[in-house]
């Protein structure tokens, strides 16, 4: 497939291996934020190429580990409700919510549909007139524009059983929230390549300037991730904190402005609570008060489902900063596992425990390999 | 997040440009998506796919960028490189 | 307003075991294994269930008879490539050889859905007869039930067969020793993703077929060969990721496999990629991986590839001493990663 083997090529990789090698004088940490790149890093194991002295910590960039508890019970009451087609991505169906997730309301009976385009669950709902439609509309930055399409095409087609729950973030005030911690180690990020597609990265000059640190807005595939490394290693060791684009065959500076100029129109900058991190300022969407309509949290009576205390027992909002690493959690790999997940860091495959449990199996298990 | 794709777009069909849609073909494999996010591509052109639509179209002449950057890299690896493990 | 960084960290209460079946449970992977032990093997243990392989293997007067059981559930009931009809067949064939039975009978036992058309009926039992036609077992007994309209999802089909071990070698995952090649048998991921292709709500056109298919002929003439075949597995649901692990597990070693020697045809490929599936994970039913010595490694991808269901075969892979169960995957890149049985199901995603 164009645009995609070529950036897998071993050869290409080692040579940017040999180059990050002959680089790097001290140790460095630097943090992806964005959920894909965590998984290519594992997938291809370039975390255990790159070496020792840099660290690479899996930042908040996965919308399934940070949408916050009770919007997942707010989905588990819609779904079960039986006037209810809810419509989400795969992702969103074994985030664990107080008492369920919504394959367990699968299993009960829910009708939840898992979609792949946000028009799809708007076709839904014109082909089921006498069924409400709810779309729970996840994501970052790069999901925003096609969730903002579907309820400005709902509006524009008078689709009135169609409704939204919306649980979108933005990365930058993320990025902020991370560096504001006091026990921050990130000192070099890579930066979301599809958000900065939509976005452009001019919002991150003025981060980069305030906390002196790079940022390279960095691609999904083994070579991108190699070369984004390579590039904030560089800034790094030349005391540099500036923006650098290595994804540029798909980004550019301004970003796409009429998907920004929908989800202008849509949705507004609201305050909104990450899981495990808390409430962050300006952090997330709303719908606009022209398309309220659309809201499922407007059209449903969902005040008994609000938020509730979280007991705590997973440390997911310290793995998801950066500040403690998985195996420092007491019950990672026994009382929580892919099978029993905790918290979403273990159930989404990009989560950070999911990932690092995987890799504790194979330094436990290591074998003579060939 | 953001799973993207890069596809070839094959046939585009449709005058509203709100719901303007492409055969994208991935490896053989076509998904209807949407262009309104990308008013001004062609059957031919290459776009990143996200949940159904195109959100960016591939700059093929910096899309090769990187591997000038690697032939020009090669010489650091004889100076302060390790070998290939 | 509090600092974001002035917070305590927390987690949702943990989901307890779920105490209802899940579809995840059917999916091939971690769910489905700890259902099958929590449930079935504690109530039913025996020795030739604990085997633990595709089929079992009985001594009956003086003759080895393997003996497998297998339901098929799929929708819809025709996909590209393929039926539930031809997989009800196919596949408990394909358990017979994989315990490297020549298989003798199948039955067939049918739960229709009230209101199924007689004629989408016919198409399903006429794919059968020509699957067994093409495999060489006869349907010897069977059975029909109807069931009320919404109790099923237009026709349930469970088939059994038996068949006959011709050889003294005990294939099973017991048999397995470090230092044995792994073969795989062809491409990987067509079934899952024709499956894929063709239910709603995912909406892409491919000419991606299931690759459903007997595999008695390869096994048995791989047998025939000589080579002293230590275990067979043929991949299905949780591709062949699970069946790696079930190995790996079930023999108590580990195993090692190079992921550049797994082919995925390209149109899988991008189907995989668009929805972020691992070709790994995903479904097959005419494809197997078989253990041999080192030494007949050679020998055996020779006379697999003699025949067209098995042209592509190769070595993938290594058993390995000690890594007891876990299944490693040497990256592109050269580095290793785990290979880990699936938790539920592989579900689309975005992220």
């Amino acid at each position: 497939m164009k645009f995609v083997d070529e950036y897998r090529d071993s050869a290409a990789a080692e040579k940017l291996l040999g180059a990050i090698r002959g680089l790097v004088t001290r140790p460095w940490t630097i943090m992806e934020v964005c959920g894909g790149q965590t998984h290519a890093i594992l997938k291809y194991g370039i975390d255990e190429l790159l070496p020792a002295g840099v660290t690479l910590l899996h930042g908040p960039g996965c919308p399934v580990c940070v949408t916050p508890l009770e919007k997942i019970d707010r989905a588990v009451a819609l779904a079960s409700r039986p006037d209810v087609i809810f419509c989400s991505f795969g992702d969103m169906l074994r985030v664990p919510g107080t008492d369920r997730d919504l394959l367990s309301v699968k299993a009960a009976g829910g009708d939840v549909r898992i979609v792949y385009s946000p028009l799809d669950a708007l076709r839904i709902a014109a082909e089921n007139p006498a069924r409400q439609v709810v779309f729970f509309a996840v994501g970052f930055e790069t999901t925003a524009p096609g969730n903002a399409m579907a309820v400005y095409q709902a509006k524009r087609a008078d689709i009135r059983n169609f409704t939204v729950l919306v649980s979108h973030v933005l990365v930058p005030p993320a990025l902020e929230a991370v560096l504001g911690s006091p026990g921050c180690r990130v000192q070099g990020f890579l930066a979301a390549g599809h958000v900065c597609a939509v976005m452009g990265y001019t919002e991150y000059l003025p981060i980069a300037a305030r906390y002196h640190v790079p940022i390279v807005v960095t691609g999904f595939e083994p070579l991108d991730i190699l070369q984004g490394i390579h590039l904030c290693l560089k800034q790094l060791e030349q005391g540099r904190a500036e923006v650098e684009n290595q994804y540029s065959r798909v980004v550019s500076e301004q970003g796409n402005r009429p998907a920004q100029a929908l989800v202008a129109e849509v949705f507004q900058v609201v305050n909104r609570a990450w899981r495990g991190i808390g409430e962050i300022p300006r952090s997330g969407l709303g719908l606009t008060e022209s398309f309220a309509a659309f809201d499922a949290e407007r059209r449903f009576d969902l005040s008994a489902v609000g938020p509730r205390p979280e007991p705590a027992e997973c440390i997911a909002g310290l793995v998801l900063q950066g500040l403690q690493k998985p195996p420092e959690c007491e019950a990672f790999g026994g009382r929580c596992t892919p099978e029993h997940p905790l918290g979403a860091t273990m159930v989404s495959p990009e989560g950070a425990c999911a990932a690092y449990y995987r890799h504790r199996r194979i330094a436990a298990g290591q074998g003579s390999v060939r | 997040m953001c799973l993207a794709v890069p596809g070839r777009i094959t046939s585009i069909t449709g005058d509203d440009p709100w719901t303007r849609t492409a055969k994208v073909s991935f490896g053989g494999v076509l998904v209807d998506v949407n262009l309104a996010y990308l008013p001004d591509v062609k059957v031919d052109d290459y776009v990143i796919v996200h949940a159904g639509f195109a959100l960016s179209q591939i700059d093929e002449a910096e899309a090769a960028l990187i591997f000038e950057e690697l032939s020009r890299l090669a010489p650091d690896l004889e100076e302060g490189g390790e070998p290939a493990a | 307003m509090s600092q974001p960084n002035d917070f305590s960290p927390s987690c949702p209460v943990p989901l307890a075991q779920y105490e209802q079946v899940l579809l995840a449970h059917g999916g091939g992977g971690r769910l489905m294994h700890q259902l099958l032990e929590r449930v079935f093997l504690a109530a039913f243990s025996n020795p030739a269930l604990d085997t633990g392989h595709d089929a079992a293997v009985l001594d009956v007067g003086g003759a080895r008879i393997a003996f497998t059981t297998d339901s098929y559930v799929v929708h819809p009931l025709f996909f590209p490539g393929g039926s539930i009809g031809t997989l009800a067949v196919n596949g408990t064939v394909n358990d017979l050889a994989m315990a490297g039975a020549r298989p003798i009978a199948l039955s067939a036992g049918f739960i229709i859905e009230e209101g199924l058309a007689v004629e989408t009926l016919e198409r399903v039992v006429a794919s059968m007869r020509d699957a067994a036609r093409e495999a060489g077992v006869p349907i010897v007994t069977g059975d029909t039930k109807v069931v009320d309209r919404g109790k099923g999802d237009g026709v349930f089909i469970n088939t059994a067969g038996i068949g006959l071990v011709e050889h003294g070698l005990r294939v099973a995952p017991a048999s397995v020793r470090p230092g044995d090649a792994v073969i795989l048998s062809g491409d990987i991921g067509r079934h899952g993703m024709a499956i894929m292709a063709v239910r709603e709500n995912l909406p892409f056109e491919s000419a991606i077929e299931s690759d459903c298919a007997p595999l008695c002929a390869p096994v048995l003439g791989l047998i025939a060969s000589g080579a002293e075949v230590h275990c067979l597995r043929d991949l299905t649901r949780g591709g062949l990721a699970s069946a790696l692990n079930e190995i790996a597990g079930g023999a108590g070693v580990g195993i090692t496999v190079d992921e550049r020697a797994v082919a995925v045809r390209e149109d899988v490929r991008g189907a995989c990629e668009i929805l972020g599936f691992d070709p790994m994970y995903v479904a097959n039913e005419g494809r197997f991986v078989a253990f041999v010595p080192e030494a007949d490694a050679a020998r055996a991808v020779e006379v697999l590839r003699r025949h067209p269901v098995s042209s592509a075969a190769g070595v993938i892979g290594w058993v390995t001493e000690g890594a007891s169960g876990l299944v490693a995957v040497r990256t592109p890149l050269g580095a290793t990663r785990v290979l880990d049985m699936l938790s539920g199901e592989q579900l689309p995603r975005i992220c």
